[in-house]
């Protein structure tokens, strides 16, 4: 069976230690985490934990089981395979030498992203976008010097059923 | 009226119908046993908190309720995580309270400061810290439910000193209910019609009990569908007693250490039944080469156990009794029958293997481990509470002790953790005081837990300490031989204590048997005596469990002698 990559959406309990136990379900199963976004949803009493982990079916099939298993984890759902929305923001604090500053901004206004700080020697560029999206602007990028960079892990929506 | 929170603690006990409570004082917990001692609860004081846990596992098992444990914060609560790491892995359910600081000084540091719900988290089913006095009854009925619901467990709830002493209304909580909690009872129709389909065209058909069957107490519904399919059945080491050990169909324990009629009947079947398992390792052996022939229908309510480790045909995530119930009744409504004849071959088979390869020892001018045990097994007409350690000795009791009836046998089998045997013994004793309870031990799995005989004094429990002593530490010893060329490292503990004396210095009785007629009258007299006695015989110190499965090899292929 092929390893795939999954996006797994989670509605849990918004309590003190709810991460921790997915986490070590995680660590514990010797299951692999590689990206996780969590926030509040509308009800302030549940929050959602999208997060991303590969493997092959079997394994995301017992991933899913044992997220579900959890006493505080509401519903489990792995977008992939359906119809989802999926993004990041990234923060990229980026060299600008007067030499590439035109350069920086001409990609930026490829990327649709946006400066939102400037200083003598850098720029720190907001992009928000696919995983892939993020890729190809960093890689861009690199060439002139990314000093920092400060990624959210992906966060997904599934969308509605038309 | 405003209560404290050990008042509030104390009404919720005896609302989820607490009697007993197994644990240790300390100084986070000293307010609630103040209070737990105004109260009818019966408080059992274990001379170790592990034993404490062990104790009420064996007690939830004997009287099939949920066991109870309290214990101070620190060192009790760290020492309970053996015991739920026990009771986890054999979806035992309980309850473990424990003290904690107050929660002012809770990341400080504090004296027996512990985070035991970190600690905790991965082997317990699920564990709170209550943080405040208005959430102290809803947590305490939600571990309660938790416990005893769906796959049962362990649960702990930690409780801060300031908490426990501060003061809140009171009034009686509904049932409790949890919207990410709702275990699945019911089997679908769909799958049981695909189960009944594979029974209908079964040729050789084996059923598989575990663990599962004795929880959900389903075990009148097993023997009813094995008589009507009349086929045999095997059972893991925690489903001994699910189906009676004396059946003609019964076809002995399954695994590492299973017969060679129920190894080899895995190998050649071409349905498996499985209910309630979980398909460990030491019972399948070879995952790849595990019933390669058969169709697998799995029983089980906890959707993690279903296509973990071995792939199945038809799975069924529901309760054992219930889905059992079902299948029963489907099979009588349709009029479900087998083919004598193509059964009487299956069954002439399984005779076969069995007279070929039965379990056989030869007791010569040393006493035999085994010989002990269906002495025992005769003397007490298979009627008494076992509860073993780990190891050898566990291994011959499941051989050699024949369970008609569950919950009577008390083990730990997942996490075969040594030291349980005795407390557990004791938990059991506490739960059924009329019953015969019985620990069959090892020399080495004795000395684990071996301060509970004060215990059992302090409570006159009439405990029952089978020691088989070979001054090893037998069953490492065993891979030692077998597998190490005999290199024993770190296995050989000669240096005991005088068991007999030390069985009389805690106020009991101590017996011992070295010659091989010295077996049944030290059995007699130990058995007939109403208090603790420790039964020493000093066994063959090189003798081996048979069959043997090589660890990570097919289950068909057996050490036998």
């Amino acid at each position: 069976m092929a390893e795939q990559r999954h996006t797994i959406s989670l509605l849990v309990d918004n309590q003190p230690g709810v991460l921790s136990r997915i986490a070590g379900m995680f660590s514990g199963r010797g299951f692999n985490i590689e990206s996780l976004c969590v926030a509040e949803t509308v009800d302030p009493l549940v929050s959602r934990i999208t997060l991303v982990t590969s493997g092959d079916e079997l394994v995301v099939e017992r991933i899913n089981k044992q997220l579900n298993k959890l006493v505080n984890v509401i519903k489990v759902q792995d977008l992939t395979g359906t119809n989802f929305v999926e993004r990041e923001t990234a923060l990229i604090k980026v060299k600008a030498k007067p030499a590439q500053k035109a350069e920086i901004l001409r990609l930026v206004d490829i990327f649709k992203c946006k400066v939102v700080d400037v200083n003598t020697t850098s720029y720190i560029i907001e992009v928000t976008g696919t995983g892939e999206k993020l890729e190809a602007l960093l890689k861009l990028l690199k060439p002139m010097g990314v000093k920092e960079i400060a990624r959210t892990g992906t966060s997904a929506l599934a969308r509605n059923k038309k | 009226m405003k209560l404290t929170g050990a008042q509030i603690l104390m009404k919720v006990l005896k609302e989820e119908k607490v009697d007993t409570i197994f644990g240790i004082t300390g100084g986070a917990i000293i307010d609630i046993f103040d209070e737990l001692a105004r109260t009818d609860i019966r408080h059992i004081n274990t001379r170790h908190e592990q034993a404490a846990v062990h104790a009420a596992d064996g007690y939830a098992r004997a009287k099939k309720k949920v066991g109870v444990c309290l214990v101070t914060s620190g060192p009790g609560a760290t020492n309970t995580v053996t015991g739920l790491a026990s009771a986890y892995m054999d979806s035992i359910p309980l309850v473990v309270l424990t003290g904690q600081v107050p929660t002012s000084l809770i990341g400080n540091d504090a004296f027996q400061e512990v985070d035991i719900v970190g600690i905790t988290r991965p082997c317990t089913k699920h564990n709170y810290l209550v943080k405040s006095i208005e959430d102290l009854a809803r947590v305490v009925k939600e571990a309660f439910y938790i416990a005893r619901s769906g796959r049962p467990g362990p649960v702990l709830v930690d409780l801060p000193k300031d908490i426990i002493q501060s003061r809140e209304n009171f009034k009686p909580l509904p049932p409790s209910s949890l919207k990410s909690y709702s275990p699945t009872y019911r089997p679908n129709k769909k799958q049981l019609d695909k189960a009944l389909k594979l029974i209908q065209e079964a040729k050789k058909p084996v059923i598989f009990a575990g663990g599962g069957v004795i929880l959900s107490e389903a075990s009148a519904e097993l023997t009813k569908l094995a008589t009507r399919l009349n086929a045999p059945v095997t059972a893991s080491l925690m489903g001994m007693g699910a189906f009676p050990g004396t059946d003609t169909l019964w076809l002995g324990m399954l695994g590492m250490h299973g017969t060679y009629r129920a190894n080899m009947s895995i190998g050649a079947c071409d349905l498996l039944i499985s209910v309630g398992v979980r398909f460990d390792d030491r019972v399948t052996g070879k995952v790849g080469t595990f019933a390669p022939n058969a169709k697998i229908i799995h029983i089980d309510i906890d959707p993690t156990s279903i296509r973990k480790n071995i792939m199945v045909t038809v799975p069924i995530v529901a309760d054992c009794k219930a889905t059992l119930t079902e299948l029963n009744r489907l099979m009588d409504a349709e009029g479900l029958t087998r083919d004598p004849e193509i059964n009487k071959r299956w069954l002439d088979q399984i005779e076969e293997w069995k007279s070929t390869f039965p379990l056989a020892y030869e007791q010569k001018d040393i006493i035999k481990p085994q010989y002990v045990i269906e002495k025992l097994y005769e003397l007490t007409e298979g009627k008494a509470i076992i509860s073993t350690e780990v190891g050898q000795n566990q291994m011959w009791a499941a051989q050699y002790y024949h369970f008609d009836r569950p919950n009577a046998f008390i083990t730990s089998g997942g996490l075969g953790c040594m030291g349980f045997g005795l407390p557990a013994a004791i938990g059991a004793q506490v739960a059924q005081p009329k019953e015969l309870v019985i620990d069959i031990a090892g020399d080495g799995s004795i000395q684990m837990n071996i301060q509970e005989l004060a215990t059992a004094i302090q409570y006159k429990l009439p405990v029952k300490i089978i020691i088989l002593n070979n001054r090893y530490l037998g069953m490492v010893r065993q891979w030692q031989e077998l597998f190490y060329e005999k290199r024993y490292a770190a296995t050989d503990i000669q240096d005991g204590p005088d068991f007999v004396k030390l069985a009389e210095s805690y106020g009991g009785v101590g017996l011992r048997a070295i010659k091989p007629e010295e077996v049944v009258p030290v059995l007699k007299e130990g058995l007939g005596i109403p208090k603790l006695v420790i039964m020493e015989f000093v066994v063959d110190r090189e003798e081996c469990v048979y069959p043997m499965v090589p660890a990570g090899a097919p289950i068909t292929e057996m050490l036998l002698v």
